[in-house]
């Protein structure tokens, strides 16, 4: 898969992620779906997590059902859920994988030292493994 | 009678409908419905037992089925289900 990120939407992302630092960003992008993946929107949500938020992220069912119908509302597809890896490589966890879904872009947002420096998208393929998706 | 709405993620299962009016007059039989309907949406929601996966939640409108009376909760026409994968994840 291929992805393009609307300038803004990815400052906006990579902004999250240095605020929330040292703790876990997450939020939701929107677009357009096709041979490339066109990402115009993004929203933040919540970490909901409770505990160690500078390991994980979570999103509550309500806050989900709120970003569907949001999609709904500006007549935009859910492309998938953003979050930060502070201190570490833009690399899924072990984590990350056994709570993926199908279809949904994981972008992720490496935090070092407070700065945003690697940003990289997966998604899950067939064999349900994360494949990387170029970012054009 | 009811109508599930589909989590964007699982719609490539459902012909990329949104949407699905399914028979059935409690949750369990509306799920049990829409697997039968669209079989490859189907170990999306279910494990091999039958039970409802662990990562999936059922609300009623934004009432969570577990604060009702769960898969045996009754539904009607116009009840909307909704099915939402639960979103979380961290490092290592
Ligand atoms: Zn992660």
């Amino acid at each position: 898969m291929r992805l393009k990120i609307a300038p803004n939407a990815l400052e906006e992302m990579q902004k999250h992620a240095e605020a929330t630092y040292p703790n876990e960003c997450c939020g939701f992008f929107y677009g357009k779906d096709g041979e490339i993946r066109n990402i115009e929107v993004a929203k933040e949500v919540t970490n909901s997590k409770e505990g160690d938020q500078r390991r994980r992220f979570e999103v509550s069912p309500l806050d989900y059902l709120k970003a569907e119908r949001y999609a709904d509302e500006i007549g935009q597809t859910l492309l998938g859920i953003y979050h930060s890896h502070p201190e570490h490589p833009a690399i899924p966890s072990e984590h990350d994988l056994k709570q993926a879904v199908p279809f949904f872009s994981y972008i992720i947002i490496s935090v070092m030292k407070g700065k945003a420096e690697v940003t990289k998208s997966w998604q899950l393929d067939d064999a349900g493994k994360f494949e990387e998706e170029e970012i054009l | 009678m009811a109508q599930i709405i589909i989590p964007t993620p699982l719609r490539k299962f459902t012909d990329n409908l949104a949407t699905i009016k399914t028979n059935g007059s409690n949750i369990q039989e509306s799920m049990l419905d829409l697997a039968t309907q669209y079989p490859e949406v189907k170990q999306h929601l279910f494990d091999e037992s039958g039970a409802l996966r662990k990562f999936v939640r059922i609300y009623i409108g934004d009432e969570d089925i577990k604060a009702l009376q769960n898969e045996n909760t009754p539904v009607e026409d116009n009840t909307e289900i909704s099915i939402i994968p639960a979103i979380a994840g961290g490092i290592a």
